[in-house]
This record gives C-alpha cells, structure tokens and sequence, in this order.
C-alpha cells in the first residue's frame, strides 16, 4: 500500500502489525518493543527520511478492553511524505514505552505532556516530570477515561495543594540559567542538577571581568 | 456571588473584635479628610493587569485611545505589582498559577483593591474542570465583579466606576479595612467549606464524569 510500510515489513517483519489508510494518512501498529529501533530506522534510512517528529500523543479509547494507543506523527520534510505510527499499550501491564528524546529532541516536551496527561512512562526520557500540571500534582492523569472532569479531590483540597505549591520551582533546568536561584530549588531538583543530567550547572559570570 | 469584602472582611476578623464604624464615631475632621484622600486615591488608581485569557484583550481595548482609562488617572499600568492599587484579574485562573496571584496580591501594598474581569475570573465560567479556579475570590479578596465573557469595555469601565463609589466610601476610622491576615503557602483565605460551596457547578456548568 505504501512504499515505506513495506520496507518497514521487510527490515523488522512481524514487529510491524497491520497498516491502513484513513483520510489520507497511512496510520502503522508497531510492536513496542522495537518501538524506538524502528522510528530511528525511520529517521536515518535515506529513502525514508522522516527526519520530522510532529507530535507524540496519546489516545484512550472509552471501551475498557481496548488498548491505549500512543502516537507518532512524523513528517519528512525533504520527501513532504507523513507516516503515523501507533503503538498499542494493553491497560493490563504497565503503561510504559521507550522514550524517542535521543531520535528527535523534539520529543522531550512531548513525551512529558503524554505522560502528564496519560501517566504513560518513557524509559530513558532525561527529565521526565509533569509539563503542564505542576509538579507535585497528585489527583492523577486527567486525560484518562476514568479521571473526573472536575477532578478528585473537593474544590477546596484542589485551591489548598495548587496555593502550596512554589510558583518558582517549576521552571525547566534549562530555563534555569542563573547559578545563584539553585539554592532555591526544591532538593530533588538541586540533585538532578548537580548529578549533571541536564548539561552543567552555570559558572555565575563576574560583571566586573565580564 | 454576594461573597465581596464584606464577607471576607467578617471572616478574617472571625474571633477579634469586629469593628463597627458607628462605635469609632468619625468626626468632622477624620470625614474631610477621607474625602480628601479617597477623592486622590479613586482618581489615580494604578491597575496591575494580570491577563491571562480573552478578557486581557478587552482590557487592551478599554486602555486604548477609543475607550481610554486615562479618563480615569488609569493610564499607568504598574507591571511591577509593587507599584500598583489594583489587580485587575482579566481571563480564567488555573490552579497552577493559584499561588502566582497570591503572590502577586501579598506583594501588592495597602490600599490595594481587586477587580475581577469576566466569567471565567469570577466564578470559572465555563471551565468547570480539574485545571481551573472557580472564581478568583478563593485564593484574592475581590472587591468588584465585572460579568460578561468578556466584558466589552463600556462594562469594564461601569466595573471600574463602581470600584470608585466604593473606594469614596471609605473611612480611615474603620481599621479592619486595611487588616491583612498573612497566609503561608497552602492557607486557604476563607473556610474550606466556603470554597466548595462557591465552586458549587451553576447555570448550565454541567456536573459530570467523563466514564459516564
């Protein structure tokens, strides 16, 4: 049907699943576990190319026996050829998949809102933390079916945790350019930013030399 | 709707002595100059725009050259809330930046009022979810509603207007007006079972769950 979901079928045979067209898209089942194998293949071949990671997203579907699906939008933008590949998560085992940040940085973000919304786990995601929830948020995923709209906890349990929340430890560690707020930070973070895992933690410049 | 300053100033003196203007007797004096001082403070209110949706758009529209708030000595706008008399609250509220309008509100100075713009500031509006605050009086003190979604700027400027009258009204000789609790981090402002009921879904915010 397509040209690149039978190459696909050639280089990893049966960890491709089945493959249709709807509205123009060619949408791919993938079996997780070369999930991050394959898209990289899809990124690197020269005749693929799909050197463009849209969106990762996630879908849930209101029937319970269904599987979360979690989705790759790519785009190659030499060839201006799209693929969407699809990975089924069964609810039963554990919501996990492995991360795509090294393939695309574009992922990162991505991936954290997934797992915001989701609580789907990226393995091998650098930072992975809440990105549009703060982070100490404990009501759960809300995007699940069985999340209530209007959250767990009562109104004034949700004013009290989101009130004691600090507005100023929420910033990502590259947003964090200024050496001298580390001593701010909450514990976890300050150790993640020593161990060096998101670059190294900035010298403060001298103005006077500087 | 009805819970204003009124409600929040009875609450926050909940156990001392609840002042009663009558009992301090303002005399000729203390009235001539709370004309004085509340005829300079009506007119040259600095607002501190904390715009976080559409209604920040009407609010841009009311300060612009058609409808103008330096009519109302309002043309400043104090981006730094340390300069400013009143948080002007225009857009919805989600509880992540809950403890940012707290801060913003502690680190204003006294006198300092609160207006809030729109539905959505006001009571949620239609955002009766998980991410949103059902009305700004749960974290701030406000002191003027303004309805509409948004408000067109004839609106905001009634709501303003009123925020005059009311300011006019003041009297130094009323010491709880400018009392201010100070709240740490996760301290609710009023009781607990104020905000549930406040956050009550009204009109036509439907209560539901989405497994249903």
């Amino acid at each position: 049907m397509n040209a690149t979901v039978d190459s696909l079928r050639r280089a990893f045979g049966d960890k491709v699943g089945r493959a249709l067209v709807s509205c123009g898209q060619t949408i791919v089942y993938v079996d997780r576990s070369s999930l991050a194998e394959l898209l990289r293949w899809l990124k690197e071949t020269p005749d693929e190319a799909y050197d463009f990671l849209v969106d990762v997203t996630a879908v849930e579907y209101r029937d319970p026996e269904l599987p979360l699906e979690v989705v790759y939008q790519l785009r190659s933008l030499a060839r201006g050829a799209e693929l969407r590949v699809k990975v089924e998560l069964p609810k039963e085992g554990a919501l996990e998949v492995e991360s795509v940040v090294p393939v695309w940085r574009a992922a990162d973000w991505l991936e954290r809102e997934v797992y915001d919304m989701f609580g789907v786990t990226f393995t091998g995601h650098p930072d992975l933390r809440r990105l549009l929830m703060w982070e100490t948020y404990s009501e759960g995923y809300p995007l699940r079916k069985d999340f209530p709209l209007r959250g767990r906890f009562s109104r004034a349990e949700q004013v009290r945790r989101a009130l004691a929340a600090n507005p100023e430890a929420n910033y990502s560690l590259e947003e964090l350019s200024i050496a001298q707020a580390q001593y701010d930070l909450p514990p976890d973070m300050r150790e993640r930013l020593e161990r060096g895992e998101r670059g190294s933690i900035p010298e403060p410049k001298d103005e006077r030399h500087g | 709707m009805g819970l204003g300053t009124d409600t929040a100033g009875m609450l926050t003196t909940e156990g001392a002595e609840r002042t009663v203007v009558g009992q301090v007797s303002p005399n000729w004096v203390t009235t001539r100059l709370d004309f004085l001082v509340n005829w300079a403070r009506s007119n040259s209110m600095w607002p501190m725009p904390f715009g976080t949706a559409c209604c920040a758009i009407e609010f841009m529209a009311t300060a612009a050259s058609r409808y103008d708030l330096s009519r109302f000595g309002m043309e400043r706008m104090g981006y730094t809330p340390r300069q400013a008399d009143v948080l002007l609250c225009a857009g919805r509220l989600p509880f992540k930046l809950a403890p940012v309008i707290r801060r913003i509100y502690d680190q204003m100075p006294q006198p300092k009022w609160v207006i809030s713009m729109g539905a959505c500031a006001s009571s949620g509006g239609i955002f009766d979810n998980y991410a949103m605050v059902q009305g700004i009086d749960t974290v701030v003190p406000v002191d003027v509603y303004v309805p509409g979604c948004p408000p067109r700027p004839e609106g905001l400027l009634y709501g303003i207007l009123l925020l005059h009258k009311k300011v006019r009204g003041e009297t130094m000789a009323d010491p709880a007006l400018r009392r201010e609790r100070p709240l740490m981090p996760g301290d609710l402002r009023i009781p607990a079972r104020l905000i549930d009921e406040l956050s009550e879904p009204f009109g036509n915010s439907i209560h539901q769950t989405r497994s249903a």
